[in-house]
């Protein structure tokens, strides 16, 4: 199984749960909070982190799709 | 555990079901909502949906696949009437009964209302709704309280065109949660944005042509929203035995009584990090306490004391509001970053010299993180 992860921007609120949960896979834009996906398709050890990141995510912003 | 029950089928209590399947439980998991709707997202309904830029369809908060996949035994529409706790059955509006193992309890809060009749409230999807629909340039809303809930209001009504009466008790709005100086940021951009805000103006009753005020006088409107505060869903658990004291009495670990657990808007808990029994009705925490009761029910010995650092968030106009930490109990306030006039800022609230509490408006995220981190080490 492998993961991909899809950003529905305009839903994000720049809460920033996902950078705290999970910091090597998401990041935030500086002008306005809005979050970025830096690795799309993180390894193994990284998709705990990444499950747990879309389900803090206040705005169900972070789709998780698995192969 | 071969029977978990989950009451209140929204953030909370989808969380809670979605962490005990990730967690591997395996056997009947019953998730019972009182509302038709499959569960969604309330913080746009007095943004986005408010504003008609969005429809319904985008709150969703899972695909009917998601659902699906988590195997569950979904009764929309039909409420908990009762709780058996020697029996360890809930009792549905139905007539019938659902044995469990496990229960969580997250039935969330309902609006406080006024006296009088056809005023709006604004917590379901069919409330904002109902709103919408009658406003429009030229439109007197009248607001009844300028907490954040009916200040977003306010403010999307303004953008719709509205002509908007903002009433508030208190001197100055949310001052006792962000402080005074904090508050009379938040009042001048409601009224350079031509909101009618007016304090210190207590509201008795709701009219046929708008409010009538503890004076006597009379405030027309062609619709009022009231936004006065909430109160939790707990008529059902009248004589269960449970402790209901503005919501459901909670340990530390979320749990009211033996394999019962209550989470989000709902839960009143002991939160050790702050010291205190706290209820917040914030969307991260719903979530986060769903997860954490759910854990705490698989792995009751194990159990981690539920401490989160609560998190809001508050869309006005072009002001992105953002708060860390228990502001409420702060007994002083310091504009660290920014300021307050450029309506960019940190505020940091502290009690007894001790950091409690972060709020930023407009800054970058980088600004806010140093500040979110220093409040998970601060020391209680
Ligand atoms: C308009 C609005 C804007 C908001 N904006 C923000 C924001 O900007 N930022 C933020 O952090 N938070 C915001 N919030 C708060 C956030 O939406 C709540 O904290 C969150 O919805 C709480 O989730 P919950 O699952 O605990 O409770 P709820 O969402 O209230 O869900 C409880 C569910 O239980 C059901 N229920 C009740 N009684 C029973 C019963 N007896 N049997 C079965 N089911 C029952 C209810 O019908 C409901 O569906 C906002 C809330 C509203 C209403
Ligand atoms: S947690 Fe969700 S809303 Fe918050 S920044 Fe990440 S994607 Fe955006």
């Amino acid at each position: 199984m492998s993961m991909r992860i899809e950003l529905d921007e305009p839903k994000c609120v720049a809460a920033g749960q996902c950078v705290m949960v999970a910091p090597d896979v998401f990041d935030q834009r500086d002008e306005d909070g809005v979050a970025i996906v830096l690795d799309a398709e993180p390894g193994p050890e990284q998709e705990d982190e990444v499950r747990e990141a879309a389900a803090v995510c206040p705005a169900a912003a972070i789709k998780l799709v698995e192969r | 555990m071969k029977e978990a029950v989950v009451v209140g089928a929204s953030a909370a209590g989808l969380a809670a079901a979605e962490t005990l399947r990730r967690q591997g439980y395996a056997g009947k998991l019953t998730l019972i909502g009182e509302e038709l709707a499959a569960p969604y997202d309330r913080p746009p309904l007095s943004k986005q949906i408010l504003a008609s830029q969005w429809e319904p369809d985008r709150l969703v908060l899972r695909t009917e696949i998601e659902l699906a996949a988590l195997d569950l035994d979904l009764r929309l529409g039909v409420g908990a009437t009762g709780l058996d706790l020697a029996g360890r059955t809930v009792a549905l509006a139905d007539g019938t009964r659902v044995p469990y193992d496990g229960l969580v309890i997250a039935t969330g809060v309902r609006p406080r209302r006024l006296p009088g009749q056809g005023a709006h409230v604004m917590r379901t999807v069919d409330d904002a709704l109902a709103l919408r629909k009658r406003l429009g340039p030229g439109r007197r809303l009248v607001v009844v309280g300028a907490g954040f809930l009916g200040a977003e209001s306010a403010a999307v009504a303004r953008g719709l065109g509205c002509d908007v009466v903002l009433l508030e008790p208190a001197p100055v709005p949310l001052a006792h949660a962000v402080g005074t100086q904090v508050g009379q940021v938040f009042a001048e951009v409601h009224r350079e944005h031509g909101v009618d805000l007016r304090t210190g103006v207590a509201v008795s009753a709701v009219t046929e042509s708008g409010v009538r005020l503890a004076d006597g006088t009379l405030v027309e409107a062609d619709e009022v929203l009231v936004a006065v505060g909430s109160i939790p869903n707990t008529a059902w658990l009248d004589g269960s035995g449970l402790t209901v004291a503005d919501g459901v009495v909670c340990d530390e670990f979320s749990a009211a009584a033996p394999d019962v657990y209550a989470a989000g808007d709902v839960a009143r808990w002991h939160n050790p990090r702050f010291g205190e029994t706290m209820r917040v009705e914030h969307r991260t925490n719903a979530a986060e306490q769903g997860m954490a009761a759910a854990r705490n029910l698989l792995h009751p010995g194990e159990g981690k004391p539920f401490d989160p650092i609560p998190y809001f968030w508050s869309d006005q106009y072009d002001m992105k509001i953002q708060a860390y930490g228990y502001l409420r109990g702060h007994d002083s306030v310091e504009i660290v970053d920014g300021a307050l006039a450029d309506r960019r800022f940190v505020a940091a609230y502290s009690r007894a010299g001790r950091l409690v509490g972060v709020l930023a408006v407009g800054m970058p995220p980088k600004a806010i993180r140093a500040w979110r981190v220093a409040l998970t080490k601060e020391e209680r």
